[in-house]
């Protein structure tokens, strides 16, 4: 079984395993390198990480089919969450949210026919301090009304993020 | 009024001059707790947190000294300790800053509590969302084990402890600490039955393990620095230390505020500190320690005697902010979430809200919780989207009834409570909202109406 790994990837993976008191405990950083390296986890790299730690391909896939971050298909291009628990839609993140719909022409849980966005609702990303939570990637944007969600929008429409 | 807050935890929090890396933090005196605890016998260490009465911040207020020394030392096993930062209890986000701001005070604190337990290795157990955080703890521990703060040989002292960050990917239910060590095992988060799974006798790898919240570990080093004693002179006997409070929803100025247990109460939170409602709104509701907490309603009143045999009779914006007074009232100060709801909002759409929250999470070990909650989360939506009967309320309740106390884990009140709670004290609204679709099917008017909460 092969996998085209970023040699940084392989690094990593080499020296996370033996930290752990068992082998198997690095089931779940694994399965964060290779989604990152790769964009998700295919059945290959599901195969290629069970074999790796000596496991079962149901052991690998057990965790992916169990743990919501972990997905078995790409993003859009750009990957936008919106928290959709109680303080978050106290601040009006289901409107935010409905904006997003709007300015980015996809429905929340699906990625956009371009392949640009992929959006999806999250649950509390714990900063309910500053709600209404939207994440694009790995970065995070407090407050987005929907007036917000628009300029949001068109900067990821113009490729400006 | 002013109320002053006592920044303990979160001295360093927001200071603009402070940056979280390591030279900062020895700058102001960092990693000297560390330093005097290691030249301490470690059971004079767990006998001064013992003495604080500092009690666990992740949820449940478990006295910390108390669970220390639950540890099976006699095993001979290795002893493994887990900081909780998987801050997943909707309403808390106080975890998230001092790993932002001031990592190596969790560090520092982390390895105190080792020393003191006697540790193998340590484990961070942080959010998979929580990315940029996982990020900033990986450098503070590297730049920590170059100065010897952790790593072999600690200070010279003989201990060798490290730490491993170990990520989860958006599992609630990884929060609970035998779910949380099944995850860590490199399994689905299913938590584990108690007992025998208590995880100072039997966790992680079925060695004695110790999981504390990461607020928790961080009042170790100040219990070091002061001494248990002093420690448990903040706030009152039984309710010691500062509390972080997350205060979201409708209020003025949502954020997180640090106050001595029992320093302000309910109302001077929600008035005062933070600014109030939006104008010409009123409050109706507050759900006091994270979304699992009993909700309270704005005109209730509480009555009856503390465990000290005072008598109290308070309004909810007379309740004190500590562990007990919140647990008097029925509801609990749990991870200190507090969501502030104004006379704006719909309760059964609230409620919705919640329970689409809890039905997501289940990790689907329990019968009654994989189905039941669920099935709480169809009736609220059905409600909410126009269908709603006068019977649901009671349906609601009679579900939730039968969940809570005959699941594996905790999460079967935490997603009980919601329902049972908001049946109870705004039952009324549920019937409404019965009648007034009723009303319109009626006069030939759709009954789906526009929503806000889900
Ligand atoms: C469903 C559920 C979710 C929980 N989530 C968290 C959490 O996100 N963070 C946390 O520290 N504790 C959480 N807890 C509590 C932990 O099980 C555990 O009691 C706590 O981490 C112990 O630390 P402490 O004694 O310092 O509070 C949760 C408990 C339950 C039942
Ligand atoms: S109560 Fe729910 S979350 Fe807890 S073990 Fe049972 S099914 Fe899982
Ligand atoms: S509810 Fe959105 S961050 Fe907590």
């Amino acid at each position: 079984m092969r996998m085209d790994l970023k040699s940084q990837t392989i690094d990593k993976i080499d020296k996370l395993v033996p930290r752990y008191p068992t082998i198997r405990s690095a089931a779940l950083p694994l399965c964060h390198l290779i989604q990152e390296d790769q964009g998700y986890l295919s059945k290959e790299a599901i195969e290629w990480i069970a074999n790796r730690l000596d496991l079962q391909p149901i052991n690998i896939q057990e965790i992916v089919t169990f743990y919501p971050m972990l997905r078995t298909e790409p993003t859009g291009k750009y990957h936008v969450r919106v928290c959709r628990t109680l303080p978050c839609a106290l601040a009006g993140a289901y409107s935010t949210c409905r904006r997003l719909e709007e300015e980015l022409d996809v429905s929340v849980g699906h990625t956009s026919e371009d392949g640009l966005v992929t959006l999806e609702f999250v649950e509390c990303h714990a900063d309910c301090g500053k709600a209404p939570v939207v994440m694009v990637g790995e970065d995070e944007y407090t407050d987005i009304s929907p007036d917000r969600a628009t300029e949001l929008a068109k900067k990821i429409k113009n490729g400006d993020l | 009024m002013e109320h002053q807050q006592y920044r303990l935890i979160f001295k360093h929090v927001d200071q603009p001059d402070y940056s979280n890396d390591i030279e900062c933090y020895i700058k102001n005196g960092g990693y000297e707790d560390l330093k005097k605890a290691v030249g301490m016998q470690p059971e004079a260490i767990c006998q001064e947190v013992l003495d604080s009465g500092v009690r666990g911040r992740g949820g449940a207020g478990f006295p910390a000294g108390m669970k220390w020394k639950f540890l099976d030392r006699k095993s001979g096993k290795p002893i493994y300790l887990i900081c909780n930062a998987d801050e997943s209890e909707p309403g808390t986000f106080k975890d998230r800053q001092i790993i932002h701001q001031d990592p190596h005070q969790l560090i520092e604190g982390m390895m105190c509590a080792a020393y003191a337990i006697q540790a193998k290795l340590a484990f961070i157990y942080i959010r998979g969302e929580f990315y940029e955080g996982y990020q900033i703890l990986e450098r503070a521990i590297e730049e920590a084990r170059n100065k010897n703060f952790l790593g072999d040989d600690i200070l010279g002292s003989g201990y060798s402890c490290d730490i491993i960050v170990h990520r989860g990917a958006g599992a609630y239910i990884c929060g609970e600490e035998t779910g949380l060590i099944e995850s860590l095992e490199g399994k689905r988060a299913n938590p584990r039955i108690k007992p025998p799974y208590f995880p100072a006798a039997l966790g992680a790898y079925q060695c004695p393990t110790i999981v504390n919240n990461v607020e928790t570990l961080c009042d170790v080093k100040h219990i070091i620095h002061m001494g248990g004693e002093a420690f448990s002179k903040i706030g009152t006997p039984g309710n010691t230390g500062t509390r972080i409070w997350c205060v979201s929803g409708h209020v003025q100025k949502p954020g997180y505020y640090e106050f001595p247990c029992a320093g302000v109460t309910l109302g001077q939170l929600i008035f005062d500190v933070c600014g109030g409602l939006k104008p010409g709104r009123k409050l109706k509701a507050v759900i006091p320690g994270g979304s699992s907490a009993k909700v309270l309603r704005a005109d209730e009143r509480f009555k009856g005697k503390l465990k000290d045999g005072t008598d109290f009779d308070w309004g909810v914006e007379d309740i004190p902010m500590d562990f007990d007074s919140l647990m008097a009232c029925g509801s609990m100060s749990g991870s200190g979430g507090v969501i502030v709801m104004d006379d704006t909002t719909d309760m059964v759409e609230a409620l919705a809200n919640i329970n689409y929250f809890y039905a997501h999470e289940s990790c689907g070990q329990c019968t009654p919780c994989r189905e039941g909650v669920p099935w709480m989360r169809k009736v609220t939506a059905r409600m909410c989207a126009g269908q709603a009967r006068e019977e649901d309320a009671d349906l609601l309740m009679n579900i939730a009834d039968q969940i809570a106390g005959r699941t594996i884990c905790a999460f079967g009140e935490a997603a009980s409570w919601p329902v049972q709670s908001f049946i109870e004290k705004f039952k009324d609204e549920f019937i409404q909202k019965a009648r007034e679709q009723a009303a319109l099917r009626n006069d030939g008017k759709p009954t789906k109406i526009e929503t806000t909460l889900i």
